[in-house]
């Protein structure tokens, strides 16, 4: 199958599925109990009638759900409920570079420091290192973020002073929230990376490589890398998916105005506008980004069959 | 792998020499792995101490208050010190591992069920059975669930049977895969063409004789979720979502700590370690069991 017709299927499931995730949220916060204005319950009724019709809450179910799709579908989730003069898009806009920029670099570090960990550990098997290393790995997978976060604020902003503890100010602000954010991915990738490797220095056409003489290195960095380090391809996915999930922690953690959260403010303020819109962006966001990730699986592994 | 597996899976493994031998090989291997048993022991030990805390002699009551002794650091009378409300911290993190460990194995077993029975009804139903009841698992995996886990649980009950449901509704899927595909292959044999011949009933080839056969994978993948699981109930109370006070778990622990972090660190780090050391030792007693019961890797063992 050709590369545009591969993209074109994908784009035809993603629709639909994200159609089911819209329809869910949508039931969903609309059957729970406690409306939007729960909060300021004394205002008079008139006023309330005048925000219902605003927001289009008057109007039957079914008109609702129509409208919401209708303009769901251009990124329009109307004014946000707990700040009405503020455009649910107009949000997202503003905080999704910054969850952007801190995913990505967490992201970054992690392919980077944890690829040549494993690659290192798998050459070296059963070695020291190897022993060290996985040990290490597997240590970083199994500490949360969210106690990591507090510790490393401990240790290198309350006691030493040598980083900011919070906020989203600066080059110098971004490192903890980054290693935070990163770690646990540092480590999964580095123990993803050696099991690749293991697999691909066993194949036949290594030994061939090794037979013509060429240098280890060459063997390892221009034979086995290529398919050794597609399970770590693989993973970006979803670990793109876990660092958003992380992120929401880690921006509550250090105040990063981002749109985790955004999102956890929103849940707790019943702000429907802005958590269907914040929920819709972000199944949209990684839809795409897993679509993106396949095709670069197709290119680095040419048995792959696009279907 | 208690002793009471073991005849059970003998039975299905008839056909080959040595009834036992993957168990019985597999069970060796596991003792090897130094890590693995410590790994267990470790969890034996804080599991029994967690779930037997109430009844633990010289073990402070973890709702006594004493607000005039206030949040003390770690002393020989209160080993993890003591909170802003005078609190005893080792009994806190005692009192709080019940109820994570609780919520991390009952929302296994049940996602275990869940996707054993789906995952090896669709394999062993096939054709279009098969197609709708993964289409269904498919579909499901595309949901961001963590934000429906965070929907459900603001805009409804935050109890703790809302956080089983939610927790457990999300890991059945991976088990239900993984159980499919063993079983895709097993239908195909011998054993399970006898049974059929002998008579025995759809729901009885599926559960009594597939099943099991299925069961080292599901160990392992099951050893994985229980640490998955605490996690992610960890997250949620860490967001305010999960168990709600009076009751504790580790993550509401550590994010009542990390508010008071910089004047009373003990609060924090104690929980943290807590969880973390868990967490640390299910993920080595995974890997252990994946090492000892995989055949896929054992060619390297050899």
């Amino acid at each position: 199958m050709s590369l545009g017709g591969f993209i074109l299927r994908r784009v035809l499931i993603i629709i639909p599925t994200l159609w089911v995730i819209a329809t869910l949220t949508f039931f969903l916060v609309r059957a729970a109990p406690g409306g939007p204005f729960q909060s300021e319950r004394d205002i008079p009724p008139a006023a309330k009638e005048q925000l219902m019709r605003k927001y289009g809450l008057d109007q039957p179910l079914h008109t609702q759900y129509w409208n919401f799709l209708t303009h769901a579908v251009r990124l329009d989730f109307g004014p946000s409920y707990k700040f009405p003069q503020r455009q649910v898009r107009e949000i997202i806009f503003e905080a999704f570079p910054v969850s952007l920029e801190l995913g990505g670099w967490a992201l970054l570090v992690a392919v980077l420091v944890g690829a040549p960990i494993g690659v290192i550990a798998a050459v070296r098997q059963n070695s020291r290192v190897d022993y060290a290393s996985m040990a290490v790995a597997l240590a970083g997978v199994s500490v949360p973020n969210f106690v990591l976060g507090p510790v490393l604020v401990l240790g290198l902003a309350l006691s030493i002073y040598w980083l900011p503890p919070a906020l989203w100010q600066g080059p110098q602000s971004r490192i903890l929230p980054v290693l935070t954010l990163s770690t646990a991915y540092v480590a999964y990738i580095a123990r993803l990376a050696r099991g690749g490797m293991l697999e691909v220095l066993r194949q036949d056409y290594i030994r061939t490589a090794r037979a013509k003489g060429l240098p280890e290195s060459v063997v390892v960095t221009k034979h086995a890398l290529r398919l050794g380090i597609l399970p770590v391809v693989t993973y970006l996915g979803p670990a793109a998916a876990r660092i958003i999930m992380g992120s929401i922690v880690v921006e509550s953690i250090f105040s990063v105005p981002g749109l985790g959260r955004y999102l956890v403010n929103a849940a707790f303020n019943r702000d429907y506008t802005l958590v269907l819109g914040e929920v819709l962006f972000y199944a949209s966001f990684l839809m795409v980004l897993n679509l993106i990730i396949d095709v670069a699986y197709t290119r680095l592994d040419p048995r792959v069959e696009l279907a | 792998m208690s002793a009471a597996t073991l005849p059970a899976v003998g039975e299905q493994t008839l056909a080959s020499a040595r009834p036992e031998s993957l168990w019985a090989d597999a069970w060796k291997r596991l003792r090897r792995n130094r890590a693995a048993v410590l790994s267990a022991v470790f969890l034996l030990v804080i599991g029994l101490t967690a779930a037997l805390s109430p009844w633990l002699p010289g073990l402070a009551d973890p709702t006594v208050q004493d607000l005039r002794m206030g949040a003390t650091p770690p002393s020989a009378g209160h080993w993890f010190g003591t909170d802003e409300l005078g609190r005893d911290t080792f009994a806190r993190v005692l009192h709080g591992g019940r109820i994570s460990l609780m919520v991390g194995l009952v929302a296994t077993v049940v996602s275990m069920i869940v996707g054993v029975s789906w995952g090896a009804i669709a394999g062993y139903r096939g054709g279009k059975t098969d197609e709708i009841m993964m289409r269904f698992v498919d579909i499901l995996y595309s949901l961001p669930y963590t934000f429906l886990v965070i929907l459900l649980l603001v805009f409804f009950s935050r109890s703790i049977l809302m956080l089983f449901v939610a927790l457990g509704l999300v890991q059945w899927l991976t088990m239900a895969r993984i159980v499919r595909g063993q079983v895709l292959s097993l239908k195909q044999q011998n054993f399970v063409e006898a049974a059929r011949a002998l008579g025995a009933s759809d729901r009885a080839i599926i559960f009594r004789h597939i099943v099991p056969n299925t069961l080292g994978p599901v160990i392992v993948y099951t050893t994985l979720t229980v640490p998955a699981i605490i996690l992610q109930e960890a997250f949620l109370s860490f967001l305010g979502l999960g168990v709600q006070p009076p009751d504790a778990s580790w993550g509401t622990l550590v994010s009542d700590g990390a508010r008071v972090l910089a004047l009373f660190p003990w609060l924090v780090v104690f929980p943290g370690l807590a969880l973390s050391m868990t967490l640390f030792c299910f993920n080595f007693l995974g890997d252990g069991l994946r090492d000892a019961l995989d055949p896929h890797d054992r060619r390297d063992v050899s």
